[in-house]
C-alpha cells in the first residue's frame, strides 16, 4: 500500500496545471480528491512520474446560481453538494445522487470533477449528468471549451478530455422535478445500478450507471414513456450489459428495470 | 469491600486503545530497524523456474534479498494436529516451506522476502525481483479437488487428500434407518470461505541481539508461547530459552493469528543473517491472500424422522478444504472441532458423518470464530428447519420435541454424546422458551400472514445451538491428534504491599482480560480492583501458556488463576495463623482479612503480605514470598448453548434481505462481566450475519481472487445490522471453579442458520426451501424466480 515514486506539483491557477499537463504529458496525473488516484497509486495499478495537484486552485470550489443554470467548480466535494442550498433549490437531484456516494470521508474529499474525469462505471454522478442534459466544462492549452454530458463519457475509465484538458466546472440546468435511486453493490457500495430521472415537460429523460460499461441514456425509455412506468420495460433495449461477481446480466437488467420504474413512478 | 463479579465494569483497556494510545507489533520502532516487503506468486499453481534478484540487490537502501536458495528455515512450518486416514494411514503432512521452492502452490505465496532501509525502498527494490514461472492449472474447491484428474497440489501423492475422517455410529446402521425413516430431509451446499479480516493486520518484527545471542520477536499473535515452541522447536530449531517472543496489543484475532506463520520464521532467520531487527506489516492485499481462511466446506447430508418428526438418524458426507498447506490447528477444525458437535441439543440416536480433507491451491484453510462448531450448527439448524417445513411442522415444535432434557451436571449426570462428547450441563428448553417471549412469536406469526397478503415477505428463523469450548482437557486432545496439551497457566504474584500481579497464559486480543480477571481476583481476594494488574503476552513475564482461542480463556485461564489464588490463601493462612496466634482451623478468610471465628481478632491481607516478603518473626519452616504459578488442565470441555432468533424482510423486487430484527438468548454459564458478554455476543453476530448474508471468498477456476479486497468482500456494517437483543440463561459449568462457559464464539455459531432460516421462511410459500450463503440480493431474487 505504498506508491512508486512521483513528483508532486501543487498548481496554483488553471493554466499552471493545464501546462504542466501538456509540459509532463502521459506521465503526470491531476489530483483533486484522491479518492480514486490514491488508491490506485497505492496498489502501483496507476504509476504517474508527476501528480499535479490542483485541490487549492482558487474559484474551481464554488456553487453558483447563473440564470437558469448552476455551474458548480470541479474541486467541489460531494458533500458541499450534499449542503449546498443552492443545489436543495435548484438541482435536487444532484443532491439525492451525492448523498449515495461512499461515507462522510469520501464525500468530504472526493469531488464532482474527480468522478466525472475518472469515468468508473459504477460511479454513481454520470447518471444524473446525462439526466440533466449537464454540461462539462473543461479547460486545456489552447482555452476552455464545453462538452455536453452525452458526449463525455466514452467508455471504462474513457472521456472526450483531451490529454491536456481538465474539468474546470460542470453546469446544470436547473431541475424542477427529478429523482436518483441506486442499488448498491454490498461490498464497495457504489452502484450496481444507479438511475436518474428527470421529468421534463411531458417527457423523461433517463440517465443509467453502472449497467453498461459506459453510463447511458435509456432513449428507448424515454421514447416510449407515456406517464406511467411501463417504459421501465425498455430500460436495457440495446445495451450491452455488465456481468460481475454480484450481478449477472439477468439480473442486473432486471434491476435496471425494476430502478426506472422507481424512478418513473416517484 | 465493593464486589465486582458479574458486574458490567468498564473495560480499563478502551482507554488506551480509544486514545489511539494502544501499543500495536506496527507501533514498535527499534534501533536500526529495517523494513521488509515480499515478492508473492501471481499465480495459484505454477513452476518456479528462474528467480533473480541481481537488480533488486543493487537497489537503494537494500540490505538484503532472501530467496529459499538461502537456505531459510529447512524445516518449514509445523502443523500441531495430526488426523490420520481411517484405514490408518499416516496424515499427509508436506513440508510448508518458508519461502516457495521448486513450485507455487497458491496465490501470493511468497518467493523472496527483500530487506531495506525503509518500507518505501523495500517495496520499489521487490519489483525488481524478476521471478519466471509456468503457470499450472489449479483446483479451489475441495470437492472437485478429489475428482478424477484434478491438478495435484502435491506431487508425492496420488491424489489430493490429506485424510479422511469419520465419526458416529456405524455407517451401515445409519443408512438403514434412513431407509426406514418416515422422511428424509437432504441438503446439500457450500459452508463458503471466509476471510478473517482482523482490524489490525499480521505484523512482525524480528530482532537479533548478536552480543547476547538472543532473539525476541513481536508479533501480532494470540499465542505467545505457542508460537515460541513451534518457531524453536520445529520451523528454526533455535534454542527456546533464548528467543522472547512479545504480543503486546493485538488488534482482532477470530483465530487468525493463532496460527505460526512462515512471515514470523523467516523474519527470525533473517535478522540474524543481518544482524538487524526486521519488521514486516502486511497490508490489507496481503491478509486477504496469506491470512488463514475459515469454513469451506462442501456438504450433503440427509436426516430422517420419525411421522412424530422426531430425528431418527442423521448421515452427513463433507468435503473440507484445507488449503495448500497445513496450518497449525488445520486438520482439527472440520474433524474434532466439527464431528464432536453433530448431535447438537438433540437426542438423534444415530450420526455418522464422513470427512475428506483434500488440499487445494489456495491459501491455508484453520480455524476462524467458531472453528468447525459453526459448521456442525449450520447444518444442523439448517436441516432440521428444513425438515420442519418438508412436514408442515413449526421450527420450534420440532426442536422442541427433540431437544435433550435439561440436566445440571451435578444433580444429573452430564449426556453422553454418539460423537463422543460428553455434555456437561444444559438447558436447552430454557433457552427457546426465553427466546420466543423476546421475539413475541405468535404475534410475530400473525403480523407475517397479513403481511404476506399485502406482498409483503416477512420471515422468522430459529437456531438453537450448542458449541465446546473451553479447549481443552490434554488427555483427550492427545487422543484426537493435538500435538500439544491445552491446559493454562496462571501466576498471582503479591507484591510486599498487597498489591497483585497476575500472569497469565491467555492473550487478549480485544476480549477484555485486563478487566474480567482483575474482578474476580479482586473478589476472590477480597481487595480492590485497582490492586489488581493482568500482565499477558510476554514469554519472558509469563511462565507458559497456550494462548487464547477456542472461547478458553476464562474457563481455564481463569481457573488456573483461581487455583493459585487458593494456594496464596492456604499459605497466607498459615502466616496469619502465626500472626493471630490461632489455630489455621479457627481462621476465616473474608473482605480482604483473616478473622478468628467468633472474635474480632483479624489481620489483613495487605499485612500477611509485607509479612511473607518481612519475615522477621514467621512461622518456622515456612518459605517467605506470596507468589504462586499453577497449571490447570480441564477435566471436559464446556458447552455454552443458546436460541438465536432472526426477523427479516425480503424486498420482492430485487432480492434484498433487510435483517429487522435479531434475538439472542445464551447460556454461557455463570457471567462475570455482563457488558463484555453482550459485546461478544453482538460482535458475534455480526461476524455471523456477515457469513449468512454478505461474505464469501471466491476464487476462480484458475485459483485468482476475485474478492482480495473490500471493493469486493462485503463485510458487515452496522448499518446492515438491528440493535442485537440480547438475554440470558445461566446453567453453571459444574467442572471448573467459576462455572463458567465461555462466550467468545457464540454469536457467530449460533446467528449464521438463524438468518438463513429466516429468509427461507420469508419465501416458503414460494417454494423456496433452500439457498446458498451468502444471501445476495442475486441469489435470493433467483430464488424467488424458480
Ligand atoms: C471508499 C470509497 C467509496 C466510494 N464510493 C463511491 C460511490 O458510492 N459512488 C461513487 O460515485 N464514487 C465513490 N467513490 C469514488 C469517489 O467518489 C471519488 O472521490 C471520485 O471518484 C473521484 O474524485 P476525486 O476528487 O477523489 O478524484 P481523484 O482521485 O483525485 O482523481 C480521479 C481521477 O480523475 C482525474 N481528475 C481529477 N480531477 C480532475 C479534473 N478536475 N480534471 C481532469 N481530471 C481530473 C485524476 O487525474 C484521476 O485520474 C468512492 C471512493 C472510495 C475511496
Amino acid at each position: 500500500m505504498i506508491p512508486s515514486k512521483f513528483n508532486y506539483i501543487k498548481a496554483s491557477s488553471v493554466s499552471e496545471a493545464v501546462n504542466l499537463l501538456d509540459e509532463h504529458g502521459f506521465d503526470a496525473k491531476i489530483l483533486s480528491g484522491g479518492h480514486s488516484l490514491i488508491p490506485a497509486m497505492k496498489l502501483r495499478l496507476n504509476r504517474p512520474e508527476v501528480v499535479i495537484d490542483i485541490g487549492g486552485i482558487p474559484g474551481l470550489d464554488v456553487i453558483t446560481e447563473e440564470g437558469d443554470a448552476v455551474v458548480i467548480g470541479a474541486n467541489c466535494t460531494h458533500q458541499q453538494i450534499l449542503n449546498s442550498q443552492v443545489i436543495y433549490k435548484n438541482v435536487n437531484i444532484l443532491k439525492q445522487t451525492a448523498a449515495t456516494i461512499g461515507d462522510v470521508q469520501v464525500r468530504n474529499k472526493g469531488t464532482i470533477g474527480g468522478s466525472l474525469a475518472h469515468a468508473d462505471p459504477s460511479a454513481d454522478y454520470p447518471a444524473t449528468v446525462l439526466a440533466c442534459d449537464a454540461t462539462i466544462i473543461v479547460a486545456g492549452k489552447n482555452g476552455s471549451r464545453n462538452i455536453a454530458a452525452t458526449d463525455f463519457f466514452q467508455g471504462i475509465f474513457t472521456t472526450a478530455l483531451e490529454d491536456d484538458e481538465i474539468i474546470t466546472a460542470v453546469r446544470f440546468p436547473k431541475i424542477a422535478h427529478g429523482n436518483y435511486h441506486k442499488f448498491y453493490q454490498s461490498a464497495s457500495r457504489f452502484a450496481v445500478v444507479g438511475v436518474a430521472v428527470v421529468f421534463d415537460g411531458s417527457g423523461v429523460k433517463v440517465g443509467i450507471t453502472g449497467v453498461a460499461d459506459t453510463p447511458y441514456r435509456a432513449t428507448k425509455v424515454e421514447e416510449a414513456y407515456n406517464g406511467d412506468s411501463s417504459a421501465a420495460e425498455h430500460a436495457v433495449d440495446g445495451v450491452e450489459v455488465m456481468s460481475d461477481h454480484f450481478a449477472d446480466v439477468e439480473y442486473r437488467s432486471h434491476l435496471a428495470k425494476v430502478f426506472v420504474k422507481k424512478g418513473l413512478e416517484a | 469491600m465493593e464486589k465486582f463479579i458479574g458486574k458490567s465494569v468498564k473495560r480499563r483497556e478502551d482507554a488506551r486503545f480509544l486514545k489511539g494510545a494502544g501499543k500495536y507489533t506496527d507501533d514498535i520502532k527499534l534501533p536500526k530497524m529495517t523494513q521488509s516487503a515480499f515478492v508473492r506468486s501471481p499465480y495459484a499453481h505454477a513452476k518456479i523456474l528462474s528467480v533473480d534478484i541481481s537488480e533488486a540487490e543493487k537497489a537503494e537502501g537494500v540490505v538484503a534479498v532472501f530467496t529459499a536458495q538461502d537456505g531459510c528455515g529447512e524445516y518449514g512450518v509445523p502443523c500441531g494436529w495430526q488426523v490420520d486416514f481411517k484405514n490408518g494411514e499416516t496424515m499427509r503432512e508436506p513440508q510448508h516451506p518458508l519461502l516457495a521452492k521448486e513450485k507455487i502452490r497458491h496465490l501470493g505465496e511468497a518467493v523472496a522476502i527483500v530487506i531495506a532501509e525503509s518500507l518505501e525502498l523495500a517495496r520499489d527494490a521487490a519489483e525488481l525481483v524478476e521471478v519466471e514461472y509456468e503457470e499450472l492449472p489449479a483446483v479451489t474447491d475441495p470437492k472437485k479437488a478429489m475428482e478424477e484428474g484434478a491438478p495435484l497440489v502435491h506431487d508425492q501423492w496420488p491424489d489430493n487428500a490429506a485424510f479422511d475422517w469419520c465419526i458416529g455410529n456405524d455407517r451401515a446402521d445409519v443408512e438403514a434407518a434412513l431407509a426406514t425413516a418416515h422422511h428424509v430431509t437432504e441438503v446439500e451446499y457450500h459452508n463458503q470461505r471466509l476471510a478473517p479480516n482482523a482490524m489490525e493486520p499480521r505484523s512482525y518484527i524480528a530482532d537479533y541481539d548478536v552480543n547476547a545471542d538472543k532473539w525476541t520477536l513481536y508479533t501480532s499473535t494470540q499465542n505467545p508461547h505457542l508460537i515460541r515452541l513451534l518457531l524453536c522447536a520445529f520451523a528454526l530449531g533455535i534454542p527456546e530459552h533464548k528467543v522472547r517472543v512479545v504480543s503486546y496489543d493485538v488488534g482482532g484475532g477470530f483465530g487468525s493469528k493463532i496460527y505460526h506463520y512462515t512471515e514470523e520464521a523467516l523474519l527470525t532467520w533473517a535478522s540474524k543473517e543481518i544482524g538487524r531487527p526486521i519488521k514486516w506489516t502486511s497490508d490489507r492485499s496481503e491478509a486477504f491472500l496469506t491470512d488463514a481462511h475459515g469454513r469451506d466446506h462442501v456438504v450433503h447430508s440427509r436426516m430422517g424422522f420419525d411421522k412424530d418428526g422426531k430425528i431418527v438418524a442423521h448421515l452427513t458426507d463433507e468435503f473440507c478444504g484445507l488449503g495448500a498447506y497445513l496450518s497449525t490447528f488445520a486438520p482439527a477444525v472440520p474433524t474434532y472441532l466439527h464431528g464432536t458437535l453433530f448431535q447438537g441439543v438433540y437426542t438423534t440416536p444415530l450420526i455418522h458423518l464422513n470427512v475428506t480433507a483434500p488440499f487445494t491451491h489456495t491459501v491455508a484453510v484453520d480455524a476462524y470464530r467458531g472453528a468447525g462448531r459453526p459448521e456442525a450448527t449450520y447444518l444442523l439448524e439448517r436441516i432440521i428447519s428444513k425438515g420442519a417445513q418438508e412436514m408442515n411442522m413449526d421450527p420450534t415444535e420440532i426442536r422442541l420435541k427433540n431437544f435433550i432434557p435439561p440436566f445440571d451436571g451435578v444433580e444429573q449426570p452430564g449426556y453422553q454424546t454418539q460423537v463422543a462428547l460428553q455434555y456437561d450441563s444444559g438447558n436447552y428448553h430454557g433457552v427457546l422458551k426465553r427466546g420466543l417471549e423476546m421475539l413475541g412469536y405468535e404475534d410475530f406469526r400473525k403480523e407475517q400472514k397479513e403481511a404476506r397478503e399485502n406482498g409483503r415477505l416477512l420471515g422468522v428463523g430459529f437456531s438453537t445451538y450448542i458449541e465446546g469450548c473451553g479447549i481443552a482437557p490434554s488427555a483427550v486432545v492427545g487422543a484426537l491428534g493435538a500435538r500439544a496439551g491445552l491446559y493454562e497457566v496462571g501466576q498471582v504474584r503479591v507484591q510486599p504491599t498487597g498489591k497483585v500481579s497476575v500472569y497469565t497464559g491467555a492473550h487478549s486480543h480485544g476480549q477484555g482480560h485486563e478487566t474480567v480477571f482483575a474482578q474476580f481476583v479482586a473478589d476472590k481476594l477480597g481487595i480492590p480492583m485497582d490492586d489488581v494488574e493482568i500482565e499477558h503476552g510476554d514469554t519472558e513475564q509469563v511462565a507458559f501458556g497456550m494462548g487464547t482461542y477456542g472461547s478458553r480463556s476464562l474457563a481455564v485461564g481463569g481457573s488456573a488463576i483461581v487455583k493459585s489464588i487458593e494456594k496464596i490463601l492456604e499459605k497466607g493462612a498459615k502466616i496469619a495463623a502465626h500472626k493471630l496466634e490461632a489455630a489455621e482451623g479457627d481462621l476465616e478468610y473474608a473482605e480482604g482479612k483473616w478473622t478468628v471465628k467468633g472474635t474480632d481478632k483479624s489481620v489483613s491481607f495487605g499485612d500477611v503480605s509485607l509479612t511473607a516478603y518481612v519475615p522477621h518473626d514467621y512461622p518456622e519452616g515456612l518459605e517467605p514470598g506470596l507468589d504462586f504459578s499453577s497449571f490447570y488442565d480441564p477435566t471436559n470441555f464446556t458447552y455454552p448453548f443458546g436460541t438465536h432468533i432472526a426477523v427479516v424482510e425480503v424486498d420482492p423486487d430485487t432480492g434484498k434481505v433487510d435483517l429487522k430484527r435479531f434475538v439472542a438468548c445464551d447460556d454461557v454459564g455463570n457471567v462475570m462481566n455482563p457488558m463484555i458478554v453482550d459485546g461478544q455476543i453482538q460482535g458475534g453476530v455480526a461476524q455471523g450475519v456477515g457469513q449468512a448474508l454478505l461474505e464469501e471468498v471466491v476464487y476462480d477456476e484458475g485459483g485468482q481472487m476475485i474478492t482480495g479486497s473490500y471493493m469486493d468482500y462485503a463485510m458487515p456494517r452496522a448499518d446492515d445490522l438491528p440493535m442485537i437483543e440480547t438475554d440470558r440463561t445461566v446453567t453453571p459449568c459444574p467442572h471448573n471453579p467459576l462455572g463458567v462457559k465461555g462466550a467468545g464464539e457464540a454469536g457467530a455459531i449460533g446467528s449464521t442458520p438463524a438468518v438463513v432460516n429466516a429468509v427461507v421462511d420469508a419465501l416458503a410459500h414460494l417454494g423456496v426451501t433452500d439457498l446458498q450463503m451468502p444471501l445476495t440480493p442475486q441469489r435470493v431474487w433467483k430464488a424467488m424466480q424458480n
